[in-house]
C-alpha cells in the first residue's frame, strides 16, 4: 500500500526538479542515485515487456489460427485461393469469391472515401484549425468512428439499399435485377464507416507541416491552395498514406454491416450491383453451426484475411519508407 | 452497511429455508422453441416456484449438454443423430412439445393477395427453373391474380440452420430434382439467391427487396406481418398456415411411438405441409443424477408443458401438439426410470 504512494511523491520530485535544471544534474544531485537508475531500467523494461507482449500475441494468434486450418490446407491446398466452389456439404472449399469480395469492396470503399477525407483533413487541419465550427465538425467526424456497426448495417439496410434500387431501376438495364444490395451498397457504406480513420490521421499530419515551410511558399508569392498541392501535401503524403492504410484495414475487416448488405451470394461479384460475400461475412454465418474440416477451412480464410492485412500494412510501411526518404533528399 | 449485509444475510437464509420444496432446474439446446419455453417456464415458475433455467444455444450444442450431463434435460429441433447417440451412451427419450411451421414469405409491391404455391413450384424457383413471377406455372394456381412480369429474388438463410434443414428436406420431398442436385442440408450449397442471417436477416431482405421470396419460421412472420403463401399438402389441400391450427393438424398423424415423427409433407389431410416439431430429450434412466426428487421435478416440469403449458403455444406462433401426439408423449414419460421405479405413474 505504501509504495505506490512514495513513487509518485518521488516523480513529483524528479518533474519539479527536471524544469529548473538538465537532467543529468538530476542524477546527481539524487540522494539515492542507484534507485534512479533502477527507476530508468525499470521503466525501460515494462516498455519492452509491453512491446514484446503485443508481438507474442500477433504470432500466438497467427500459431494458433495455422494450427486450427492445417486440416484444411492439406485438404484443399492452393485450391482455397482458386477455388470458386464453396460447398461445406461435400468438403470442397474455394475461397476466391470471398477474397475478390472482401479486396473489392474494401478497394472501392478507400476510393469513394477518399476525396471526402483527405478534404475534410484539409478543411479541419489548415484552412478552420479552430473555433466552434472546427471543433463541433471535428467531432462529428470522430463520432462517425463511435457508432457500433449494427447500426451502420441498419441505415445500409433501410436507407442505403432502397436508393439504390432506385438507381438500379432508372438505370434500365435488364440484366440487372433491383435488389439493392450488393457490392457498391456495401463500398459506400464501409466509405462512410472509414472516412473518420483516415480523415483524422490526415488532419493531424497536415497540421504539422511547419510554419516556416508555408511562410516561405507564401513570401514567394504562392496562392493558398498552391501551398497546400506544393507544400503541405507533399510534406505530410505519408501520414496522410498511412491513414489511408489504417482506414483500409478497418474495411477489410469489418463483418456485421457487411453481412447485412452485401447479399451473403458465395460468387465472385459480376459487376457493382452484384451480390457477393466477404470472408468475414462468410466466418460470420457459418462458424456457429460448423463442424470438423469446415471449422478447419473457415479459420483458413481467417488466416488469409489475417495475412492480407499484414502483406497491406507491410507493403504500405515501404511507401511511406521512400516518401520519408524522397523527402530528405 | 453492517445491518444491510445482516438484512440480506437473512433473506438468504429465508429464501433457502423456502426453496427446500422447490427445484433450480436446467435445460439448453434449440432456439426455435427458446420463445415458448421461457413463457411456460415463467408460468410455471409462478404456479409451483420451481424455477427452470433454459439457454437457447442451438440444437446440437445442447444434445452435447445432456451428454456431459452439465443440464437436467436437452432440446433439439431433430432427433438426435446415430453419432450423437453412441456419445450418449445410455437411452434419450425424446418428448414432442409443439408444432411449428416454415412459411413462403414474398414481397410483391401493391399486391396484397395471398399466393397459391406447391412444394414442386417453390423448388423450381429456388433452382431457378422459374425465374418470372408471371411464370406460366405460377399463374395456373394463382388464377386471377395479376403476376407481375418481374425476376423473382430469391433470398435462404446465409447461416446453417435447423429451417434451412427442414425447407430443403421438403423441397427434397417434393422435387426429386432438388434431392438430386441439392438435397437436405442446414447449410447448403444454393444454387442462386442471396443470404440472410438469421429469420431476422431473412425477413429483412425480403421486406427491402421488391419482388422477392424467401422462407421463415412462421412465429417470425406472424410478429413481422409478412405475407405468406397458402400451401398444397400431401392430400392435395390447400392450407393456410395463419390458421394455427391446421400447423398443428400436421401432426394428427399416425404418430410413432418413439416421438420422432417427421411432420415435413405429413400425411395429414388438412395438416400444413412444411410443419415440423421440436423435442424435450432425457436420459430413460435418471439413476445418474442420484437425485430423485430433482429428477421428478424435471418430469413433472415437463408433463405440465405437455398439459395446462400448451395454452400459451399458439399466441406466440406455435401450434398446440394435437391428441394423439400428447398420448404417445405420456407413455414416453412413463417409461423414464428411477433405480428401475417409473418416476410418474
Amino acid at each position: 500500500m505504501e509504495h505506490p504512494s512514495s513513487t509518485r511523491e518521488r516523480d513529483a520530485e524528479n518533474t519539479s526538479f527536471s524544469s529548473e535544471v538538465p537532467a543529468s544534474e538530476v542524477l546527481k544531485r539524487s540522494a539515492r542515485p542507484w534507485l534512479a537508475r533502477l527507476n530508468e531500467r525499470g521503466f525501460r523494461t515494462s516498455l519492452v515487456l509491453s512491446v514484446g507482449l503485443v508481438f507474442v500475441v500477433i504470432v500466438a494468434m497467427m500459431v494458433s489460427l495455422f494450427i486450427v486450418s492445417l486440416p484444411a490446407i492439406q485438404h484443399s491446398g492452393w485450391k482455397i485461393f482458386t477455388g470458386t466452389d464453396w460447398d461445406p456439404d461435400n468438403e470442397k472449399f474455394g475461397a476466391l469469391p470471398f477474397i475478390v469480395g472482401t479486396l473489392v469492396t474494401s478497394i472501392l470503399a478507400l476510393m469513394i472515401s477518399f476525396p471526402f477525407s483527405i478534404s475534410i483533413a484539409l478543411y479541419l487541419g489548415e484552412y478552420r484549425q479552430g473555433g466552434w465550427l472546427a471543433s463541433t465538425l471535428t467531432s462529428a467526424i470522430e463520432l462517425l468512428a463511435g457508432i457500433p456497426s449494427i447500426i451502420y448495417g441498419a441505415f445500409g439496410l433501410f436507407i442505403l439499399v432502397p436508393i439504390i434500387q432506385q438507381i438500379e431501376i432508372a438505370l434500365n438495364d435488364p440484366t440487372i435485377i433491383p435488389m439493392g444490395v450488393g457490392v457498391l451498397t456495401t463500398s459506400i457504406l464501409l466509405a462512410v464507416m472509414i472516412i473518420p480513420y483516415s480523415a483524422s490521421v490526415a488532419r493531424e499530419v497536415i497540421k504539422l507541416t511547419p510554419k516556416e515551410l508555408k511562410e516561405a511558399a507564401y513570401a514567394l508569392g504562392a496562392s493558398r491552395s498552391s501551398v497546400v498541392r506544393f507544400v503541405i501535401l507533399p510534406y505530410s503524403f505519408s501520414g496522410i498514406f498511412a491513414g489511408q492504410l489504417l482506414a483500409f484495414g478497418r474495411a477489410l475487416g469489418e463483418t456485421m454491416a457487411v453481412t447485412m448488405v452485401i447479399g451473403n451470394q458465395n460468387i465472385v461479384p459480376t459487376g457493382l450491383f452484384s451480390a457477393g460475400s466477404t470472408i468475414s461475412a462468410v466466418i460470420a454465418n457459418e462458424y456457429p453451426e460448423s463442424t470438423g474440416i469446415h471449422i478447419s477451412a473457415l479459420t483458413e480464410i481467417g488466416l488469409i484475411l489475417f495475412l492480407i492485412t499484414i502483406v497491406f500494412g507491410f507493403l504500405g510501411r515501404v511507401v511511406i519508407n521512400r516518401m520519408a526518404m524522397r523527402g530528405t533528399t | 452497511m453492517k445491518k444491510m449485509l445482516l438484512l440480506a444475510a437473512t433473506a438468504l437464509v429465508a429464501t433457502a429455508a423456502a426453496s427446500a420444496q422447490t427445484f433450480q432446474l436446467s435445460g439448453a439446446g434449440a432456439t426455435f422453441p427458446q420463445p415458448l419455453y421461457v413463457k411456460m417456464f415463467d408460468e410455471y415458475k409462478a404456479v409451483t416456484g420451481n424455477e427452470v433455467n433454459y439457454q437457447g444455444i442451438g440444437s446440437g450444442a445442447g444434445v452435447a449438454q445432456l451428454t456431459a450431463k452439465t443440464v437436467d434435460f436437452g432440446a433439439s429441433d431433430a432427433p438426435m443423430n446415430a453419432g450423437q447417440i453412441a456419445k450418449a451412451g445410455a437411452d434419450v427419450v425424446h418428448i414432442p412439445t409443439c408444432v411449428g411451421a416454415i412459411v413462403i414469405t414474398y414481397n410483391l409491391p401493391g399486391k396484397v393477395v395471398q399466393l397459391r404455391l406447391t412444394g414442386s413450384l417453390v423448388a423450381e424457383i429456388y433452382m431457378q427453373k422459374i425465374t418470372k413471377w408471371n411464370d406460366p406455372a405460377l399463374r395456373a394456381v394463382n388464377p386471377g391474380v395479376n403476376l407481375p412480369n418481374r425476376n423473382i429474388v430469391i433470398v435462404h438463410r446465409a447461416d446453417a440452420s435447423g429451417t434451412s434443414y427442414n425447407f430443403t428436406g421438403y423441397l427434397s420431398k417434393e422435387s426429386p430434382d432438388w434431392a438430386r442436385t441439392v438435397g437436405q442440408s442446414t447449410n447448403p450449397k444454393w444454387p442462386v439467391g442471396l443470404g440472410g442471417k438469421g429469420n431476422p436477416g431473412v425477413a429483412a431482405q425480403v421486406k427491402q427487396i421488391p419482388f422477392s421470396i424467401g422462407y421463415v419460421e412462421i412465429a417470425y412472420a406472424l410478429q413481422t406481418k409478412m405475407p405468406t403463401a397458402i400451401m398444397k399438402n400431401k392430400a392435395g389441400h390447400w392450407i393456410d398456415p395463419h390458421e394455427m391450427a391446421s400447423v398443428g393438424q400436421a401432426a394428427n398423424i399416425d404418430f410413432p411411438a418413439d416421438g420422432k415423427a417427421d411432420l415435413i409433407d405429413s400425411s395429414a389431410a388438412q395438416g400444413y405441409p412444411i410443419s415440423t416439431t421440436t423435442w424435450l430429450l432425457v436420459y430413460k434412466d435418471q439413476t445418474y443424477t442420484g437425485n430423485q426428487a430433482k429428477s421428478q421435478a424435471v418430469m413433472k416440469t415437463i408433463w405440465w408443458m405437455l398439459h395446462d403449458g400448451q395454452q400459451y403455444n399458439e399466441a406466440l406462433g406455435y401450434a398446440k401438439l394435437p391428441a394423439g401426439a400428447v398420448a404417445v408423449a405420456e407413455t414416453l414419460m412413463k417409461s423414464v426410470t428411477y433405480h428401475g421405479t417409473p418416476l410418474l405413474h
